[in-house]
């Protein structure tokens, strides 16, 4: 008798939104009741979001996609041969041939949606752990040296190169440190955290677990928002496998050297996705924002020395750990090194998940890759970076994606995530959303974001009445100069980013009865 | 010991039981499953809401006694936090993207539909308690929006007429005990 056909669904909470589970359920009714021998296996997802549900069929010849699939597909599928059903309207041929995947350059994705993310042994087989191998067997100093000259730079908005954060946690006596990951990703945009944690937990554990040894550190935690259930449930489910597998615990690989982690949950706070207020909300308090200095590299959790990374940060050591920091290093522009996995969001036609090499356009990713608008109706803005992010105008879309271009232009790049507007969007509510994201979620420590983001709103609603709106723009202005200068955190001195640039690039929305008058004439 | 990696499994069962007349869901198991550490304080409160559906006023004694904390903590707690509620909720409970990869997909016209159609408010329920909608800010499904979680699934691509089968379909069914 031949090997079962494996056929994989993927059970990533996107695909699972537009129906993998009942993807899944029918083809393995399917099989069973035309008695094909077949083994529905869940993965994560590639990160094709726009083909989700999206099957693909283990061949001699690689994996063969079919999307996206609904569960009335299926009988059709069947129907026309599958697992074999080259004919059919939903055949894709090799995923890896899928031009938006082929084009992309997969070094932190490249085992999403490929393999079991509950089992070590096909994380295993698929190279994992070799950069764990790789630090176990060198002195710390030189582990984090890798990392320096990986050009590494966080993932989680700011940039900040990792391997010197790393360097000074290191560089600390203390008889506790702790190794915390922020997987709090609240930026609208984005989901490439989410995407990771459900569909290569391990690699996660393993970037852990090698931060945890280069800086002399035992102990770990995932903080990860309360909105990621499935994220959450993943990472519990994989740290157990690696637990009973001895790749966390107290001899981590037979090397008597320690590292435990566990999971935590969030509680729908925004800000807690700043360093402080996430470890403040990591020692079970309300997450408020702490002043700094100390930085939490100094006094962090529970006021002991603290390396505090994005997910992605942590996922990009293991390859540079186990293929060496020159070949990371070979990939981007500048200073911005390696690859980034870029979100693609909001009103696009193909949204999903993109990683490559930094100095790719706006242009490039939102046309090529996304295929522009959902509604097929022109691009007018691009909020890059999440809520504190700017608009940017669609003619400048021909900015390289690289830390210094974006800043250098006054704008973003943050987590990565972008958000597609069509023309039909109002720039001014936009900005008045801003402010009231701002409001909404503010830690209230300090005045110039607490009061200052209320006053924005109000102000920005004036002006959207259409009362007095020279003069309220100019308070608009004066406020973001006050919050941009004067607030504690970016969460009130990035508030105005957003804002400023709608106003900047587009004051046409602003003032409504000047537009309209112009028109008219 | 702070930082402790241990209490990850909170079902509350087991050695500590705790007298159902003065803690009838079993708070004090809880904590004492997580040590009793203070820092376990939002692991214990999402506990709490996933048995009980809310944070009982009460609970919060018996949590700030537990933890060595004063009440008055506890409650910053509660109240700082979106997730944590202390009354309960309706049958049906719509959390729908209001952020703004969903807005690029029309979730604001969606957000004020339902809420003129159901005659609520943000984080309102319907008077019949059938449904709660609140808004939420981003559930990392930015791709497919307008998105929600609909009683903690997530949802894509929502449509006016999907969300009004959604708030239809939480209507119709109807509490157990009133029938
Ligand atoms: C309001 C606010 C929200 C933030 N949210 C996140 C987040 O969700 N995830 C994240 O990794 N970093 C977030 N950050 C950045 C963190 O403070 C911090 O820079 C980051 O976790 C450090 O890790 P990295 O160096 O690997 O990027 C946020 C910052 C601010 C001000
Ligand atoms: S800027 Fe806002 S969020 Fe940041 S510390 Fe001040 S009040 Fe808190
Ligand atoms: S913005 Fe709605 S799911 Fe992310």
């Amino acid at each position: 008798m031949s090997d079962p056909v494996i056929v994989t669904v993927p059970k990533d909470a996107a695909a699972r939104s537009v129906g993998a589970d009942e993807v899944a359920s029918a083809i393995a009714a399917q099989a069973q009741a035309r008695a094909i021998d077949i083994v529905v296996k869940r993965t994560g997802t590639r990160g094709l979001l726009f083909l989700e549900p999206l099957v693909e069929v283990e061949t001699e010849a690689g994996r063969v996609a079919y999307g996206p699939v609904s569960a009335e597909d299926v009988p059709t599928l069947f129907g026309s041969g599958f697992p074999n059903a080259t004919g059919h309207p939903l055949h894709l041929g090799p995923v890896e041939e899928i031009p938006y995947f082929a084009r992309q350059e997969r070094v932190t994705f490249g085992r999403c949606g490929v393999i079991d993310p509950t089992s070590v042994a096909d994380y295993r087989a698929h190279g994992g752990f070799r950069g764990l191998q790789a630090a176990l067997a060198r002195p710390a100093a030189d582990v984090i040296e890798d990392v320096v000259a990986s050009g590494l730079r966080g993932r989680g908005g700011a940039g900040f190169p990792t391997g010197i954060k790393w360097h000074t946690v290191a560089g600390i006596e203390a008889t506790q440190k702790y190794v915390c990951c922020n997987a709090d990703e609240g930026d609208s945009g984005t989901f490439a955290d989410r995407i990771l944690m459900e569909g290569d937990p391990f690699l996660l554990i393993e970037g852990m677990t090698i931060a945890g040894l280069a800086v002399g550190a035992d102990t770990g935690f995932v903080y990860i928002r309360s909105e990621y259930p499935d994220a959450v449930a993943a990472m519990r489910t994989a740290i157990k496998a690696c637990e009973a597998d001895g790749t966390l615990g107290d001899d981590i690989l037979g090397s008597g050297r320690r590292f435990r982690l566990a999971v935590r949950v969030g509680a729908g706070s925004y800000v807690c996705g700043e360093e402080s207020a996430m470890l403040d909300s990591l020692e079970g308090k309300r997450g408020i924002v702490r002043a700094k200095p100390p930085i939490p590299a100094i006094a962090g959790l529970f006021g002991q020395p603290t390396v505090v990374n994005n997910v992605l940060s942590f996922a990009a050591v293991p390859s540079i750990l186990a293929d060496g920091p020159d070949r990371y290093e070979a990939f981007g522009t500048g200073r911005s090194r390696g690859t980034m996995p870029f979100q693609l969001a909001g009103n696009i036609a193909r949204g999903g998940l993109v990683e490559l090499p930094f100095g790719i356009t706006l242009k490039e990713l939102v046309e090529d890759f996304g295929g522009g608008t959902l509604s097929g109706r022109p691009v007018r803005a691009v909020q890059v970076g999440g809520p504190l992010g700017a608009y940017v105008p669609a003619w400048r879309m021909d900015l390289p994606m690289d830390y210094e271009a974006f800043a250098e232009a006054g704008f973003m790049l943050g987590h990565g995530g972008l958000v597609v507007f069509d023309e039909s969007v109002d720039m001014a509510e936009q900005a008045r959303f801003a402010f009231e994201f701002c409001a909404i979620e503010s830690c209230g420590k300090c005045t110039p974001c607490r009061i200052g983001a209320v006053r924005g709103r109000e102000t920005v609603e004036k002006i959207l009445a259409g009362e007095d709106v020279a003069a309220n723009v100019a308070i608009v202005e004066d406020l973001c100069t006050l919050m941009t200068d004067a607030s504690m955190c970016a969460m009130g001195g990035l508030t105005p980013m957003p804002v400023m640039s709608a106003l900047t690039h587009f004051p046409e929305d602003f003032d409504r009865a000047a537009a309209a008058q112009a028109a008219a004439e | 010991m702070p930082g402790s990696v241990n209490g990850d499994d909170h079902s509350g069962r087991g050695a500590h039981a705790s007298r159902a007349d003065v803690d009838p869901h079993g708070i004090q198991a809880l904590c004492a499953c997580h040590e009793n550490r203070p820092d376990a304080l939002l692991e214990i409160l999402h506990a709490v809401q996933q048995r009980v559906g809310y944070v009982p006023p009460e609970a919060l004694a018996t949590i700030a006694a537990a933890l060595n904390l004063s009440r008055a903590e506890v409650h910053g707690v509660v109240s700082y936090y979106h997730d944590f509620h202390t009354a309960p909720q309706g049958r049906h409970v719509v959390k729908l993207c209001r952020a703004e990869a969903c807005q690029a997909v029309g979730a604001q016209a969606l957000y004020d539909h339902i809420c003129a159609s159901e005659g609520i408010g943000t984080g309102g329920t319907t008077t019949d308690g059938a449904l709660t909608v609140e808004a939420a800010y981003c559930l990392g499904n930015c791709a497919l929006g307008p998105a929600a979680l609909v009683d903690g699934r997530l949802v894509a691509r929502l449509t006016r007429e999907r969300i009004d089968a959604i708030a239809a379909g939480a209507r119709a069914d109807a509490p157990q005990a009133a029938e």
